[in-house]
């Protein structure tokens, strides 16, 4: 006797539920987290650099990086702050399922933002949800003024847009009317940053933007400076 | 590639409703899956007979139903495909403000099993 079993439940529920433990453990140690994504060559680990550079000696940072070497975890360690590699094993994304186990490793309660660095691809990761504060797209000039056309879902996805490379825009072609369009229909009011990791170029403004999320976080997570 | 981690979170709720169900066996999934969410449907299938390989869901049919990617515009209210809209603008008043109308699903509408 065969029967149909309504289900009406997303396929990554699981994932989904993972997710949300992730994010009452950030929550309740007062962490802001970000999960950064592009293409290969996007600029992930540079701006990640950049911003530990900038940032470190005001607030307590934290990185876990999605890789299959460790080539830039070891460039972010050199910089002195905690680091967790989570090998993807040529995984094409994180999922909720890799990283709990990565923040499980950190000392919570010591971090103000922790950067989660996905894998360098901009078709799937999107998908996955991973429990972070603000999902952070990095697209840059070199890659085309075309992108947010060709990978809907994780234009559509991102909280903020980090356009990187603007040095570039002086050597290539890029309509950056018609780039801003394709992102504004799928994602109108998204956060943007045209910065250069190379010359530093907009890079205070993306700062700021942290600046002023971690001290938002924290004192609505019960660790600001009561009185 | 990732259908790999879709098949498998796939398995866990198929056999979470089958048991519920009391089911033998798991006969057939019908999905629904939107444009705008990256799967292949024969990937999926592929790591499916892997992942689901001794489970009574193992012989399971993986039936997709595919729905297209469709935006509307915020401003006259038209309906559209992506390609349409691919850098023109709504068609019909050629506005650039519009939203994701139709096209994310992703989920397990339902299972058909054979009862125990």
């Amino acid at each position: 006797m065969t029967k149909i079993i309504q289900v009406e439940e997303n396929i990554l529920s699981a994932n989904d539920a993972l997710a949300q433990e992730i994010r009452a453990r950030l929550d309740a140690a007062g962490v802001f987290a970000i999960n950064l994504m592009a293409s290969p060559g996007g600029g992930k680990t540079s701006l990640i650099l950049r911003t530990v550079e900038a940032l470190k000696s005001e607030l307590r940072l934290a990185a876990i990086d999605g890789d299959v070497v460790p080539v830039d975890v070891e460039k972010i360690a050199a910089q002195d702050i905690p680091v967790v590699l989570v090998n993807t094993g040529g995984s094409c994304h994180l999922d909720a399922n890799m990283l709990l186990p990565a923040v499980e490793r950190l000392d919570l309660s010591t971090i103000d933002l922790l950067i989660v660095e996905n894998v360098g691809n901009l078709v799937c990761p999107a998908n996955f949800k991973l429990g972070v504060h603000a999902n952070v797209v990095i697209a840059s000039i070199p890659e085309g003024d075309d992108k947010p056309y060709k990978y809907p879902v994780m234009y559509r996805g991102a909280d903020v847009l980090v356009l990187n490379k603007m040095d570039y825009l002086a050597v290539q072609e890029f309509d950056l009317e018609y780039f801003q369009r394709g992102v504004e229909a799928l994602n109108p009011g998204v956060v943007f940053f045209p910065l250069s990791c190379r010359t530093g170029e907009g890079l205070e403004a993306w700062y700021d933007w942290l600046r002023s999320k971690v001290a938002d976080h924290r004192s609505s997570n019960g660790r600001g400076n009561k009185g | 590639m990732h259908e790999m981690s879709i098949a498998t979170q796939l398995l866990a709720l198929v056999l979470r409703h089958a048991e519920q169900a009391k089911a033998k066996r798991v006969n057939r999934l019908n999905l629904v899956i939107g444009e705008f969410s990256s799967v292949v449907d024969e990937s999926l299938q592929f790591y499916w007979e892997m992942i689901a390989k001794d489970s009574i869901a193992e012989h399971a049919e993986l039936h997709f139903e595919r729905v297209p990617g469709r935006l509307r515009c915020l401003d006259c209210g038209s309906c559209f495909g992506m390609s349409e809209y691919d850098g023109q603008g709504c068609p019909k008043c050629h506005s650039f403000s519009a939203v994701i109308a139709d096209g994310d699903q992703f989920k397990l509408e339902s299972i058909e099993i054979e009862e125990g």
